[in-house]
């Protein structure tokens, strides 16, 4: 069968820099093909050449697209306008940046009808609204007149399919189309594409560096490592026994449910692509390399269904599977940290003396405890409130009511220093999170100086201690925040945190701004930290499966309360909340999935300054009553401190025990 | 001593700033992320071709700035007498300029007066043109003018050329022997440009100059080259005087502008709050009164101070340098919002980024945050704001002195050399020259400033790209 899109030998170049060099692939129709790789691997250089939209500098140097009959790289630029959006359409990670916030959906969508289908009037507004409706937007009709900013993050990148749906396209190219989203949104995303794609037999291109979503909606999958195309193949046959190092090496970074010992991190950084380079690229990174991997540019060696691009094809030892080890659970006596009914809110005033005329309840009364050494995880969707629990704690943001106790010592306004020096923050964005005009010595200094710990020369060695622990070469030290890597800068802000000895940190999603090998590298130094050290961690983050990996305990959040905790292998094995259970089961898995499918959640989050009355979840509940309407849910205590705020559970239980 | 060194307040501010701008340049060459920007700046040929020009005309306003008043020289020693007059060092190395003076208007080059005169000549009162007491009085015949001319123009390149050729060639070997490379070698990656640093534009550009120097020296020693005023000095002369009065109207405005818009632009920003009420009510209400009321009331003022107490000033000098610092002060005063407005909305969001609220974690004081966090991160911005005023606030001089609201009329600058020409300009035939040579030092100044602003922009502002 003739496959519908065919690129052949693609080198793109900036300069010198070849960014993608020599890569080829077909799609047949109603094919979804997956680009699987890690940041800065080419990926999106590789769309943008298909669509010729690179930006300035970029150039395709050589090489063919050939989509259906059309000779994509040799059409003038006039009729490839008309190529992108009616032949092949993209969707973009950020969907906020890719609509334009002063013109209404509608228009938006009409505009690009009127472009490719020539239609106007009521004809582009009917059309429009039944793309809406193809990609699952409720109540379509009103929302043809909304402005983007007035959509949820979900919905926006249903619009942003519907638009790049109006031409019709034969290949959809969809660029981390769900990375920006949550795991219940992506899950909805996602399935709206995959019905696309059968509804209109449409080729569809996924870039993503999530395994797990590859796993599940790809039909074939192509590793890209340093602008090369290095490993093809069918899902199934890549997923049961992926053939190159890189890929392997992806597998086993990841982090695995009830596994604690150490994940594989890849060694080195991807090579700058500007010099020549001799040999296979992944050789220097390579644990298997051998002398000819370094002097010979492998060649595509087929492996039944899959081709791989490594010497060593075939004759790699299988993969291992990891030991899986089992959490152990010693619990201390005395809780390090204890939060009763910590509440923040935020007032919303208006009007000419800016009366308060309502609040933000970010925060509703959280309760949570932590003992020294043991890592509790908070987990829930973004708006949810975890990230302003976390900042509360160490009054950055101030509290409006509720108890901190940290170290058997309550934490008020008068006492901060001493919380200060017991409880430190790591941030998201490494970029964001180390002052790019201080060297990194200054940022490690600044915590000790402010809080006077120890003497100069104390603080001195104490750099050097820090830079050691984390992971740093000494002289890091004397260098400016731009020279490191991702994963470097977190290793900084790490140790800026550790500098003043905490007993307690709260990461603040620590690795979600990072890739999956960087990731492993950094889930592996906070658990070797805490193993030293004795550290507790807060763990803030939406990524459960990185909870299973490190944490003792959960505890989910919704809408600023929390409706389920427990021990980790209680609540994300056998999760009682209806919520929780939608979370677990929407999280894109590359293990085949066993038992029942994907709870799918209808909606949104709706907004914490008008939470639904009684329990929160209720309209997006499979199970709601009419009890779930009226009253929020009172604590049910299950066993082994598994606790679940849910009247669903709370009738199970009552009921499961009245029979015994 | 034969004289007595006088130190104007503008002269004090402008060696204070001196210092500072000396200071500030071995701080950035110990810091690498300040220096990688200026290294940017270097390899940019415009920037530093303007940057050449630029340092011309500071080094004129500097030499201007070291006043002196000479002894009489019929005072007795050891009661010494000095001259009312306060004379720079500039003044000094270009005195044939300033004490050559004629009765009244004369056009550039000339040999003669541009007005009419009874004369006796051979022993008969005619009406003419009569000669110049000193530009072309060396010649004796009218029709040898325009060939000493041209053999002056010519001497004048030559010798100009022959200075930049000898500076070329010390600079090719000096270099040639820092990079450890044959002369020839050096000479060849001159050529190609591939220097690293703009060394053609340089070299084309300081070679310009020292002609156009050496040209205006030969001409300068016979002619009047711009012609004469209305009380017959030289305009040549008047200009280059007036480039003091342009950079200090330029630099010191900005120092005090400064640490008003980075003081009230951060606070508003970094507290918010009642803080940010204040500082935004302020320079709302002060935007919204017109600048030049305000600098035409605070001139008058202080003009009417300075005539009520004469004993204060020793000399018309002292005077009008204080005038002239009191339009620094109020211009500063009137001009700092755009700054503080742009610091505030930058302070606003570096307050969120996530290493301040590991500083505040840290329980780092507000001072501590922001000298160390957010000064250092809004810092570029200050310094494209410096470089972008700097030419507007020359040219709002020059409109200043043209209203009568600027600096004293006693003092050289563009602004009333316009004004001087404005009535002139009515008159048949026009007196052109007073004009066209202020606005040929000012648009050699302010062009220049505005091509090395822009090559300070590109590398600074992380919007355009410029890698930091």
């Amino acid at each position: 069968m003739k496959p519908l899109l065919e690129v052949r030998d693609l080198v793109t170049g900036f300069g010198s820099t070849r960014v993608v060099d020599g890569v080829s692939f077909r799609i047949a129709a109603g094919e979804t093909y997956a680009l699987l790789g890690e940041s800065g691997c080419g990926k999106s250089m590789t769309a943008l050449s298909l669509m010729r939209l690179l930006p300035d500098g970029g150039r395709v140097v050589s090489g063919g697209v050939q989509l259906g009959e059309i000779d994509v790289l040799a059409l003038p630029e006039r009729d490839m306008r008309r190529v992108r959006g009616g032949q092949m359409a993209m969707i973009f990670q950020e969907p906020m940046l890719a609509l334009n916030p002063v013109i209404k959906v509608g228009a938006q969508i009409g505009e690009a009808l009127s472009l490719h289908r020539g239609l106007a009037g009521q004809a582009a507004r009917d059309a429009a609204r039944a793309l809406l409706d193809a990609v699952g937007v409720p109540d379509a009709s009103r929302r043809l007149d909304s402005y983007p900013f007035e959509l949820s993050g979900g919905l926006r990148q249903r619009v942003m399919i519907a638009m790049a749906l109006a031409g019709e396209p034969r290949l959809l190219i969809a660029d981390e189309p769900t990375t920006a989203l949550d795991v219940t949104i992506q899950a909805q995303v996602l399935d709206v594409l995959r019905r696309l794609k059968a509804e209109r037999q449409m080729g569809m291109l996924l870039i993503t560096h999530d395994l797990g979503v590859v796993a599940e909606n790809a039909d074939r999958v192509g590793v890209m490592y340093a602008g090369e195309l290095v490993e093809e193949g069918a899902r199934d046959a890549f997923f049961a026994s992926p053939q190159h190092p890189y890929s392997r090496m992806l597998f086993e970074a990841l982090p695995r449910p009830g596994d604690s010992g150490r994940l594989t991190t890849i060694p080195g950084q991807v090579p700058p692509l500007d010099g020549t380079l001799v040999g296979c690229r992944f050789a220097p990174r390579c644990p298997h390399a051998v002398a000819r991997c370094r002097s010979e540019s492998p060649d595509w060696q087929a492996m039944g269904g899959q081709r791989v691009r490594c010497h060593l094809a075939g004759t790699l030892p299988a993969g291992q599977e990891r030991a899986v080890t089992a959490q152990t659970t010693a619990l201390a006596a005395q809780p390090l940290l204890q939060v009763e009914g910590l509440k923040v809110h935020f007032p919303i005033r208006r009007g000419l003396i800016q009366r308060t005329v309502g609040h933000v309840r970010a925060v509703d009364g959280v309760s949570l405890d932590i003992q020294a050494g043991r890592t509790l995880a908070l987990v829930g969707e973004s708006g949810c409130g975890k990230t302003t629990v976390g900042k509360a704690l160490l009054r950055l943001i101030e509290p409006t009511a509720g108890n901190i106790v940290l170290g058997g010592e309550s934490i008020t306004a008068r006492n901060a220093p001493s919380l200060r020096r017991q409880a430190q923050m790591v941030f998201q964005d490494p970029y964001s999170s180390l002052n790019p005009r201080m060297r990194v010595a200054d940022i490690l200094l600044e915590g000790m100086d402010a809080l006077r710990v120890g003497n100069a020369p104390q603080r001195r060695d104490a750099v050097a201690q820090l830079l050691r622990q984390v992971g740093l070469p000494d002289d890091a030290g004397g260098r400016y925040p731009h020279a490191f890597s991702g994963g470097q800068r977190q290793r900084i802000a790490i140790a800026r945190a550790l500098a003043v000895s905490p007993r307690l940190v709260i990461c603040d999603e620590p690795t979600s701004a990072l890739d999956v090998s960087v990731q492993a590298q950094i889930l592996n130094l906070l658990k070797d930290l805490q193993n030293d050290l004795g550290l507790a961690y807060l763990f803030i983050t939406h990524n459960l499966a990185v909870v299973e990996y490190l944490a003792h305990e959960v505890a989910v959040m919704y809408l600023g309360r929390i409706v389920e905790r427990g021990a980790a292998a209680d609540v994300l094995r056998a999760p009682r909340h209806p919520y929780t259970q939608a979370l677990v089961s929407a999280v894109p898995r590359i293990e085949p999935h066993a038992g029942e499918g994907i709870i799918r959640l209808a909606g949104d989050q709706p907004s914490p300054l008008n939470p639904p009355d009684g329990c929160h979840f209720h309209p997006r509940c499979p199970h709601a009553s009419a009890v779930c309407r009226q009253s929020y849910p009172g604590q049910t205590d299950l066993h082994n401190g598994h606790r679940v705020r849910c009247h669903w559970v709370a009738e199970q239980e009552f009921s499961a025990r009245s029979m015994n | 001593m034969s004289f007595m060194p006088v130190i104007l307040w503008t002269d004090a501010l402008i060696f204070v700033l001196m210092v500072g701008v000396l200071a500030l340049v071995w701080f950035i060459r110990r810091h690498e992320h300040l220096r990688a920007p200026w290294r940017v700046v270097a390899q940019r040929p415009m920037a530093m071709g303007a940057a050449l020009v630029l340092g011309a005309f500071v080094v004129i306003g500097l030499l201007d700035s070291l006043h002196y008043r000479e002894r009489l020289a019929d005072s007795p020693a050891d009661a010494p007498q000095y001259s009312v007059e306060v004379l720079s060092v500039f003044d000094a190395l270009v005195s044939g300029l300033r004490t050559r003076q004629e009765k009244t208007y004369s056009a550039p080059l000339a040999m003669q007066l541009y007005a009419k005169e009874f004369l006796e000549r051979d022993g008969e009162t005619v009406r003419d043109y009569p000669r110049l007491q000193y530009g072309g009085a060396h010649l004796k015949h009218a029709d040898e003018h325009a060939s000493d001319i041209a053999r002056r123009t010519l001497v004048g390149l030559t010798q100009g050329l022959a200075v930049g050729l000898l500076l070329f060639g010390l600079l090719a070997a000096w270099q040639a022997r820092r990079t450890q490379t044959q002369l020839g070698a050096w000479l060849e990656v001159w050529t190609t440009g591939r220097l690293g640093w703009p060394g053609r534009t340089v070299v084309l550009v300081l070679t310009l100059m020292l002609l156009l120097a050496g040209m205006l020296i030969q001409l300068a020693s016979g002619y009047h080259v711009f012609g004469t005023d209305k009380v017959g000095q030289d305009v040549l002369y008047i200009s280059l005087k007036s480039i003091r009065t342009g950079l200090v109207i330029g630099t010191l405005t900005t120092l005090v502008t400064l640490p008003l818009a980075i003081g009230f632009g951060i606070a508003a920003g970094y507290f918010r709050g009642w803080v940010d009420d204040v500082i935004q009510y302020v320079y709302t209400v002060l935007n919204s009164i017109p600048g030049v009321l305000l600098i035409a009331a605070a001139v008058l003022i202080v003009q009417v101070y300075i005539e009520s107490h004469p004993e204060i000033f020793d000399t018309a000098a002292a005077r009008a340098d204080v005038r002239l610092l009191a339009l620094c002060l109020i211009m500063g005063v009137t001009s700092w919002t755009g700054l503080a407005r742009l610091l505030r909305g930058e302070s606003l969001k570096l307050r969120t980024l996530d290493y301040v609220e590991a500083a505040r974690a840290f329980g780092v004081s507000h001072v501590r945050i922001i000298s160390r966090h957010i000064f250092p991160n809004v810092f570029h911005l200050v310094l494209i704001a410096i470089v972008l005023d700097f030419s507007g606030l020359v040219l709002a001089e020059a409109v200043l002195s043209y209203v009568g609201v600027g600096v004293d009329p006693s003092m050289y600058s563009w602004g009333n050399m316009i004004n001087g020409a404005r009535l002139e300009l009515a008159r048949e035939p026009v007196v052109w020259w007073q004009l066209g040579a202020a606005f040929a030092f000012m648009f050699a100044l302010v062009l220049a400033a505005n091509l090395f602003a822009d090559g300070v922009r590109d590398a600074f502002d992380p919007r355009l790209g410029g890698r930091r």
